[in-house]
């Protein structure tokens, strides 16, 4: 099977290269579209600022290759917001692949303790649905960090909750994201990628 | 629910895992991605890996034991030790490291802060601080491994690295640190109410009603350990259970 992880400005794309490597594959990172364009699967990883990555995504026509892909493609954290319409972070219009807005998470004053942000460390999912997600995984725990949330709607597949319930992922045709961190979310992130390689 | 991290620390020298008691009577305990391969199945929530000899030796050896790390562990990670410019971390970080940790480098270079969290993003920052009570309400920066006291306070020090960028506080009492007889819970308390990002409590950890402690009265969101899981006194699915049973959300 190709696995394209798309490269872009982004820190720590290599996470989610070993944590595919550890399951037996042998992923590409690589920005060339038509190697993307040709894979089997491609994943769209994450960890940045909205606006300055959705500028680079522009500046090579990545932002225009990605919405047009019809293999299964996954977003991972950043990669899921920028897959949405927008985004509060540095005011920012998104892929829209996703017809969600992306917000900015508001601690809820006078609670003790006090709500941290960014949401960091590992939280459970609930309301587990779609092939990405087998149904024992409902409760199970994944790792966030974020500071930015795409609200609960029809395209949620997987809800937690900080503050207040939000999208923990989101699929919509070919296209799934997940707020969290799969490819470091131990032996219940393996699963998720196992399922997301599986697709057809 | 957001669960309280439990993070095993494992200090590196000569790509060896060691442990020194108030950091100085060193032994070695074991291969560091063996250990923190076997603290992530059972159930640590992510994993501190300090290079001790960062400051005096070469840091090679270091960045491709964090490329081993980041190759066979499926938990996060935090690198740090010696980290005093950007090129050093951009190392580490190209070698898949999720986090670093900055300490003496920061206390003396607090800009170094912003333009970490400003090339990599605060998610990436961890500011360590040590720090040694002097009065109640007092507790004076040290760096060097708590060797040098600083011109820095605690609290001041913590909300301007916060200010700065920093994602998280990682903080240990240097009077706390090796005795395991707990935590420095009013101060870690206070430092959670003063802060709006997570807090990592350092130093003290000797039993598991410490943990219980650290979370509740300490409001800390993760407790940080090490000689206390490298000599099994105290196995993590174990610490977990206790904890489930204290109404403690874990996972």
């Amino acid at each position: 099977m190709n696995i394209a992880i798309i490269k872009y400005n982004a820190g720590n794309i290599r996470s989610v290269s070993f944590a595919l490597e550890r399951l037996g594959y042998k992923p590409i990172i690589t920005g060339d579209h038509d190697t993307i364009r040709k894979a089997d699967k491609v994943i769209f990883p994450g960890v940045g600022e909205a606006s300055t990555t959705m500028a680079f995504l522009k500046q090579n026509g990545l932002h225009e290759l990605i919405p047009s892909l019809t293999q299964p493609v996954l977003g991972i954290c950043l990669g899921l917001q920028l897959m949405c319409k927008y985004s509060e972070e540095g005011d920012t219009e998104c892929l829209g692949i996703f017809n969600a807005p992306v917000k900015k998470f508001i601690p809820l004053k006078d609670v003790s303790p006090k709500q941290k942000i960014p949401h960091m460390g590992w939280n459970n999912l609930t309301h587990v649905k779609s092939p990405l997600f087998n149904p024992e995984l409902e409760g199970e725990f994944v790792y966030f960090v974020h500071s930015y949330y795409v609200p609960t709607g029809a395209e949620t597949i997987a809800q937690a909750n900080y503050i207040h319930p939000f999208s923990a992922a989101l699929q919509k045709d070919n296209f799934f994201a997940t707020q969290f961190h799969p490819e470091k979310s131990g032996s219940v992130g393996e699963q998720i990628l196992k399922n997301f390689l599986s697709l057809k | 629910m957001l669960s309280k991290r439990i993070i095993p620390c494992l200090d590196i020298r000569n790509g060896k895992t060691v442990k020194g008691v108030k950091f100085l009577d060193i032994k070695e305990v074991g291969d560091p991605v063996e250990l923190g391969a076997l603290y992530a199945r059972q159930g640590a929530d992510e994993l501190v890996f300090l290079d001790i000899t960062a400051s005096h030796e070469k840091r090679k050896t270091f960045a491709d034991l964090v490329l081993r790390i980041a190759q066979h562990i499926n938990i996060p990670f935090t690198v740090g030790g010696g980290i005093s410019e950007l090129k050093d971390a951009e190392i580490l970080l190209n070698a898949g490291a999720d986090k670093i940790s900055i300490n003496s480098s920061a206390v003396r270079n607090p800009q170094l802060i912003s333009d970490m969290a400003k090339h990599f993003g605060s998610q990436f920052v961890v500011v360590a601080i040590d720090a040694k009570q002097v009065e109640d309400d007092d507790w004076v920066v040290t760096v060097n491994g708590g060797r040098i006291p600083t011109e820095k306070r605690l609290f001041s020090w913590a909300r301007e690295a916060e200010d700065r960028g920093a994602g998280e506080i990682l903080f240990t009492s240097m009077d706390h640190d090796g005795v395991k007889k707990g935590f420095a819970n009013e101060a870690l308390a206070r430092l959670s109410e003063e802060l709006s990002i997570p807090i990592i409590a350092s130093g003290g950890a000797g039993a598991k009603e410490h943990f219980k402690d650290v979370f509740t009265i300490g409001k800390a969101d993760a407790g940080l350990a090490a000689s206390i899981f490298h000599f099994n006194e105290i196995p993590i699915p174990e610490l977990k259970d206790y904890l489930r049973s204290h109404n403690i959300p874990v996972r």
